[in-house]
């Protein structure tokens, strides 16, 4: 699971990134041929992505012109009929809040595992552990879904009413129309379950890196491993701990079976509250939740436009991951 | 580098298994049959009166598409009617009346399931009844098939019995009645104790050709009691659940939920199903129940064309007024003699009286004698 | 390029002496050490819990069906949600199969991405690609398969049909084969392209006979690890892959079944019924033919050093 890769960030194990290749070019046809191939194949990615942007568009649109409510104000969705009302506000709101809770709680459990396996643990240790962490990325998402249904839902029922009760002032915390235990909260907790793998896979591989030298000098002068590791190891793993955490966000934005399966939804008119304890769909969910009746081009253009909505969420995630990147990069050139 | 072969092994192997999708079988017919309904032999004996008529055996596989309603009852009729005939292959696809009904009229698949006939009137630019004349070239027939009560399931200790009405179930799902002893449903229920629990409704989330009956009941029978228009989403209050599965188990997690569902999944879930009070007193829900309720429905269509249409505002003594009708939706004349030979056989089965007490036993209804008769004349004609 | 150590010069770190307080109070940096390392250990446990959790409940509901020789060899056909047995071939068949197809489109364009991008790709465009292939990684599954849906389904009216899955599943393996094999290849050495080109060698056969040959096995670890995340993939199957109970291996027409979409069909019957035991028999499946891809993934990985 290493999707983004710390290799186009660091050069390989010898220092120096390959060759500039055209000075080996010999414009022969072999090259020809296979240097064509290799931009066709970087063209192919660059096309789909731009057809992925324009289809979801072009279906979209018919669908929004009809739409007779504001598409990013409303919270209402009624697709069908002459009169079609959709807005994705509450989609937003649910998609963003329960991300983020994970985000909360996965990032900085990752960083620790992370810090573990590669500091902390014995020897013998280290490796299973790396090993057992990745197996939580081999789970399916439907699995998690069924699991949080059934066996880990019901044990948060405590807390989540103890919150309720306690915190109900705070409007993260207020009871709404939601009784149960399936809610924002539930899905944000089990988010956090399926992303853990992916963020401490990336840090962990950043922290292993970190440069011998830097933690041996910490320790020279003194300092203890916690000191080491904040002074040598964060720092330098800061960069690729953020692109883990962006990836893993972008993960949890378009987590679909497993949401789908966890939070209730609310009914029509329900008013809107920012509460972790109420329902709601994800654009994900929501789309899930369609895919039975696309009927008619006009339906599925109102979900196509939803789907729409979080491929620029998660471009932006993506590219704000990238800027954070770069930036560093620059400002420490 | 050295040890890329290790690696190539690894590779291969990889490879290989996946290449490995080679044999398995599909012959399951050793199979023991359990299940909370009863075992499907002592199907035989309830059906005897009218077997199945020894239809010869056609080979081919058949493709049907549509309502997600019928889905349990047309797997059980399909198992059923292949220990007769082993040679056809039926597929059913449960994606939804509206996709059965596109896809058969882009011919597709060769019937279509839905919940509700083929729309005379224009709706999205097409008028389904032309589409599929056109693509059958001969009308196309709805034949009822399939019943499927709807259970109002709740869960409420220490009442066992527990009577509602339409307007009733239109305050509680809209949620205007709030808590179990309300004086509305006291009134319904002299003599029963009811608790102060408050009443947690729950609705289907996905789209449902059950959410779109359950609504058409509470809109006729309800009067004005219902705001909303009946619709294949929800529009009134609650909580929403994905699929029956997750409204039945809500509610039986749940003191005081209440939900519509599928008569199956509120007996396998042990969950208390309320009596329907149609005006002319409490009616319990059993076969015989939604029976008399497809009994008043008036026949909507021409000849053999028998589309229903259902009266959920029934004042029939003894009708359970909530349920839907699934149809299967034919060519009456087919071009292909070859194919409509299958269909005929295998819906002539399903018509049987052996096929519908089957489905009986996981919480169908079966037709009416009277729909049956209709239905078995009307699959007999088709060519 | 050369010295950029992921952002931070080598020096930076130690020319900040403040972070470090190294007079006295040791008593309390002490302590501070050791509630680090105790909220290390806390983390690790509860990493580990969910994951035992998980396995051992879908091991405990499922296991028992599992070991039934049927399960290996017998579909669901004949079988409803009422009656036991049956096997789950068919969704393991079709699993497979749709990996097979789905790592066969995804491989080559994926690893021809990754060697422009490599070894040729310099200037706006190769960032352009760069960027794209990011963008890709953050496409979610659901607009995976909604973006085929619109494009096969709406605009050229084709029927659902296993192929499209595997189209949708490409989509999300691409990225993840570009970015393995992106790394595997920076770490083929220098001087062997080097080697190669002083002997007179073109480049594209460099590149084919003696780069890609070197970075194999993790190239191999890459497509696997990328076909183990899309073989569990649900979303899109929701919308382009409908199930069928017998067993069908035809990716251009038909219904097709894989073992997600056999847990999302039984998943929607009572919890009494058999078909709802067979959800965590067909969940410890997927599962165990995940790890397996994992460790073979691994074992291709243990030989990739190069």
């Amino acid at each position: 699971m290493t999707g983004v890769s710390i290799a186009d960030k660091t050069p390989g194990s010898h220092g120096e990134s390959p060759l500039s290749g055209d000075g080996a070019s010999t414009g022969r046809l072999g090259d020809r041929l296979f240097g064509g191939a290799a931009i066709g194949a970087g063209a192919v990615v660059v096309g789909l992505v731009t057809l992925i942007g324009v289809f979801l568009l072009s279906q979209a649109i018919p669908s929004l012109m009809k739409n007779e409510a504001n598409f990013l104000t409303s919270t209402e969705w009624s697709v069908g009929g002459d009169h079609p009302r959709f807005g994705i506000l509450r989609l937003l709101w649910v998609t963003v809040l329960s991300s983020l809770l994970a985000l909360t709680i996965a990032v900085p459990i990752g960083i620790a595992v992370a810090l573990f396996i590669t500091n902390y643990a014995p020897k013998w240790l280290s490796k299973p552990a790396a090993s057992t962490v990745d197996l939580l990325a081999a789970v399916p998402s439907i699995i998690f879904g069924l699991w949080g249904l059934r066996v880990f839902g019901p044990r948060t029922e405590g807390i989540q009413n103890f919150l309720r009760e306690k915190a109900g002032w705070f409007p993260l915390f207020k009871e709404t129309t939601v009784g149960s235990f399936t809610t924002i909260f539930l899905a944000g907790l089990v988010l956090a379950i399926m992303i853990l793998p992916i963020i401490t896979a990336l840090s962990r591989e950043v922290f292993a890196q970190t440069p011998t030298t830097h933690k041996e000098g910490a320790l020279a002068l003194g300092a203890t491993k916690w000191e080491m590791i904040r002074t040598a190891v964060l720092p330098f793993g800061k960069p690729g701990v953020i692109s883990a955490a962006m990836l893993g966000l972008g993960r949890a934005l378009g987590e679909t079976v497993a949401v789908m399966i966890l939070i209730s939804s609310l009914a029509q008119g329900t008013d809107f509250s920012f509460s972790f304890f109420d329902g709601g769909e994800t654009f994900a969910s929501k789309i899930a939740l369609g895919a039975g009746e696309f009927d008619t081009p006009q339906k599925t253009g109102a979900y196509i436009a939803a789907g729409l909505v979080l491929f620029i969420l998660t471009f932006i995630v993506n590219a704000i991951a990238r800027i954070v990147i770069e930036r560093r990069k620059a400002f420490t050139e | 580098m050295k040890n890329t072969r290790g690696a190539r092994f690894a590779a291969l192997a990889a490879i290989g298994g996946l290449a490995l999708a080679g044999c398995g079988s599909d012959n399951n017919t050793a199979t023991t049959t359990t299940g909370t309904a009863g075992s499907a032999s002592s199907s035989s004996a309830a059906g005897s009166s009218e077997s199945a008529p020894a239809t010869d055996c056609p080979s081919g596989t058949l493709n049907a598409e549509g309502s997600s309603a019928q889905k349990n009852a047309f797997e059980e009729v399909v198992t059923a009617y292949n220990e007769k005939c082993a040679d056809l292959t039926i597929n059913y696809n449960p994606t939804g009346s509206g996709t059965g009904i596109k896809q058969f009229n882009a011919g597709q698949v060769d019937f279509a399931g839905s919940d509700s006939a083929l729309k005379t009137e224009e709706k999205d630019g097409v008028i389904e009844v032309d589409a599929a004349q056109k693509r059958c070239e001969s009308p196309a027939w709805n034949l009822p098939m399939v019943i499927g009560p709807i259970a109002v399931a709740y869960n409420l200790d220490g009442v066992d019995k527990l009577v509602l009405d339409a307007p009733t179930l239109a305050a509680i799902f809209q949620g205007e009645i709030t808590t179990w002893n309300d004086p509305k449903i006291a009134a319904l229920n002299s003599g029963v104790t009811l608790p102060d629990t408050a009443i947690k409704p729950f609705f289907r989330s996905d789209e449902s050709g059950t959410t779109e009956n359950f609504t058409k009941y509470l809109k006729a029978a309800g009067g004005d009691a219902w705001a909303g228009e009946p619709a294949k989403s929800w529009t009134g209050k609650g909580e929403g659940k994905e699929k029956s599965s997750g409204v039945a188990d809500a509610v039986k997690a749940t003191a005081g939920g209440i939900t519509y569902v599928e008569l199956s999944y509120a007996k396998d879930n042990a969950l208390g199903m309320a009596q329907i009070d149609n005006g002319s007193g409490a009616v319990e829900l059993t076969s015989d129940s939604i029976g008399k309720f497809i009994a008043t429905a008036a026949a909507d269509g021409e000849g053999n064309d028998l589309r229903l249409k259902l009266d959920y505002a029934t004042k029939e003594a003894g009708a359970y007024p909530i349920g839907l009708v699934t149809y299967e939706i034919v060519c009456s004349v087919n071009k292909d003699a070859a194919k409509q030979n299958e269909i005929k056989s295998f819906l002539t089965f399903f018509a049987s009286s052996e096929a519908q007490s089957l489905i009986e036993e996981i919480g169908y209804a079966p037709l009416p004698a009277e729909v049956q008769t209709k239905v078995a004349a009307a699959v007999a004609a088709l060519s | 390029m050369t010295a950029i150590t992921n952002g931070l010069p080598r020096d930076r770190m130690l020319s900040e002496p403040r972070d470090l307080d190294l007079r006295g109070k040791s008593g309390s940096r002490a302590l501070k050490n050791s509630v680090a390392t105790a909220v290390m250990w806390a983390a690790f446990a509860i990493a580990v819990i969910p994951l035992v959790w998980i396995l051992l409940t879908v091991a405990v509901k499922g296991g028992h069906l599992i070991l039934d020789s049927t399960w290996w060899t017998n579909s669901q056909q004949g079988i409803t949600a009422r009656r036991e047995g049956g096997g789950a071939v068919h969704a393991i068949q079709g699993t497979l199969i749709q990996g097979l197809v789905t790592a066969l489109i995804s491989v080559p364009i994926g690893v021809l991405t990754a060697v422009y991008l490599v070894e040729y790709g310099r200037g706006r465009f190769a960032r352009i690609v760069s960027f794209m292939v990011d963008i890709l990684t953050g496409v979610p599954s659901i607009v995976a398969g909604l973006f085929i849906y619109a494009v096969f389904i709406t605009t050229f009216g084709f029927t659902r049909a296993g192929i499209f899955v595997c189209l949708s599943l490409t989509l999300l393996m691409i990225p993840v084969v570009v970015r393995s094999t992106e790394e595997m290849l920076k770490l083929v050495p220098n001087e062997l392209r080097e080697a190669a080109y002083a002997l007179g060698v073109p480049k594209w056969k460099t590149i084919f006979s003696v780069v890609l040959p070197t970075a194999f096995s993790g190239i191999i670890t890459g497509v696997l690890l990328g076909l183990a995340r899309v073989m569990g993939e649900t979303a899109p199957l929701l919308i382009l892959g409908p199930y069928t109970k017998a067993i069908a291996t035809d990716l251009f027409g038909g219904n097709m079944a894989t073992l997600p979409t056999m847990i999302n069909q039984d998943r929607d019957q009572a919890v009494t019924l058999p078909a709802y035991d067979r959800i965590w028999a067909a969940a410890l499946t997927l599962i165990l033919l995940i790890l397996l891809l994992n460790l073979l993934g691994r074992l291709a990985g243990r030989f990739s050093k190069v």
